[in-house]
């Protein structure tokens, strides 16, 4: 049996860096040290394996107990593919986000807005064969956070999605098409590079909202992925 | 050349909890993947997380990922869990001690399980590997020959009482874990 192949470099200014000096609770948290980098073996290039047995899925977020949630229903949709391009099938998508006012079903969560009693904030689908996913929610209302002064988070849902290698594990946030918030937030603003923090707002699609029923919006995932060509000695 | 550039990731901030099922913490759980699964030697890992202050993290989630007792991957024994980090800043696993996996070349890792921390302030999660103190082949394991003997403890667990292995992850400052990418 071969090597397991590495994945491909990160592109420059692509990712956000641990130390993001805007976001004040990185100061403490993020490694001074730089990571070992090593060449992938089984551990790096496996995944667990999730299935909707084990992980049952819920794609409709805007109901609660037979209730409806408050708000802008949406539906959002997309695809996951990985950096060659290629589609990851039956990939665990979780996703959590607060209520239409702003307020998570969290107790840690006081701001003062009301809570939805019919919005718990979690939903779980799997991409089908050809990388697809999708589900229905209610658009999430902005909240302050305290970061600076009269700090205010974009609308945005959070995602963590399992690929079929343990690097390719991805948690991140999509935010909503021209929200005036986004020029302000240091975590949206903390990627370098504009087109890849661009890349984090959805679009709105309209063939993929519902008539009369949703608005939608697209927003496709990309996981790490492999280099074609032999890995070097990382060292 | 790639097509297209992986999506850039976002801190799991405060309110994942709204995605936590604690029982996922206990590999071995009652209706779980693994229920009634026997073989191998039933553990207990766990380890407190803090940061640059050697403040505890109580908001942050270690993820778990490890091979079954015959070194194999998801082959018989589902090898995923995820604890949160209780007031006190730990994370508790019950899971089975997974046995030496193959490495590249004609290599031998010894048993490792590889956990990644996510926590409010962290843009990315940061994964390290949990060795077990005492084993002969953590002498030539690849990736811990790879670390610089000073910081190695950094990734190998003491025993802490009968069958629970104990291992801080120290996110900045004195004592730093080593973290690994690839
Ligand atoms: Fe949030």
């Amino acid at each position: 049996m071969s090597d397991p192949a590495g994945y491909l470099k990160v592109a420059p200014g692509s990712q956000p860096p641990l130390d993001s000096p805007g976001y004040g609770s990185t100061h403490k948290r993020h490694p001074k040290q730089a990571p070992i980098r090593i060449a992938p073996t089984l551990t790096e290039s496996l995944a667990p394996r999730m299935t909707e047995r084990d992980y049952p899925s819920f794609a409709d977020m805007s109901v609660h107990e037979g209730r409806q949630a408050q708000g802008e229903r949406i539906i959002v949709g997309g695809r996951v593919l990985d950096e060659n391009g290629k589609p990851v099938p039956h990939c665990m998508v979780e996703i959590w986000q607060a209520c239409s006012t702003g307020r998570y079903h969290h107790p840690l969560d006081t701001h003062d807005a009301p809570m939805d009693p019919n919005f718990k904030g979690e939903g779980r689908v799997f991409t089908d064969a050809d990388g697809n996913y999708s589900f229905v929610s209610i658009k999430p209302g902005a909240y302050p956070w305290r970061n600076h002064r009269n700090a205010w988070r974009p609308n945005h849902i959070h995602y963590s999605l399992f690929g079929h290698g343990f690097a390719q594990r991805l948690v991140t946030q999509m935010y909503f098409p021209g929200d005036p918030l986004l020029a302000l937030d240091p975590v949206f603003n903390a990627t370098p590079d504009v087109a890849a923090r661009n890349r984090l707002v959805a679009a709105l699609d309209m063939d993929i909202g519902k008539e009369e029923w949703a608005l939608g919006y697209r927003f496709d995932f990309v996981l790490r992925g492999r280099d074609a060509t032999p890995m070097e000695n990382p060292q | 050349m790639s097509k297209l550039v992986a999506t850039a990731a976002q801190t799991i901030g405060p309110y994942w909890a709204l995605i936590e099922h604690p029982e996922w913490a206990d590999l071995l759980r009652a209706g779980g993947p693994n229920a009634g699964y026997d073989k191998g030697e039933r553990i207990t890992l766990t380890g407190r997380v803090t940061d640059g202050d050697g403040a505890t993290c109580p908001d942050a989630v270690v993820e778990l990922w490890q091979a079954g007792p015959d070194g194999e991957y998801e082959a018989g024994f589902h090898g995923y869990g995820r604890s949160r980090c209780d007031a006190d800043g730990c994370f508790h696993f019950t899971t089975v001690k997974p046995g030496a996996v193959k490495g590249r070349g004609n290599a031998t890792q010894a048993p490792h399980v590889t956990l990644s921390v996510f926590a409010r302030g962290l843009m990315n999660h940061v994964s390290t590997r949990l060795y077990f103190s005492g084993e002969a082949l953590n002498e030539t394991d690849p990736v811990l020959g790879q670390v610089p003997e000073a910081r190695r403890g950094t990734l190998i667990a003491r025993p802490a009482g009968a069958g629970v292995w104990q291992l801080d992850i120290v996110l900045q400052g004195e004592g730093e874990t080593v973290f690994l990418e690839v």
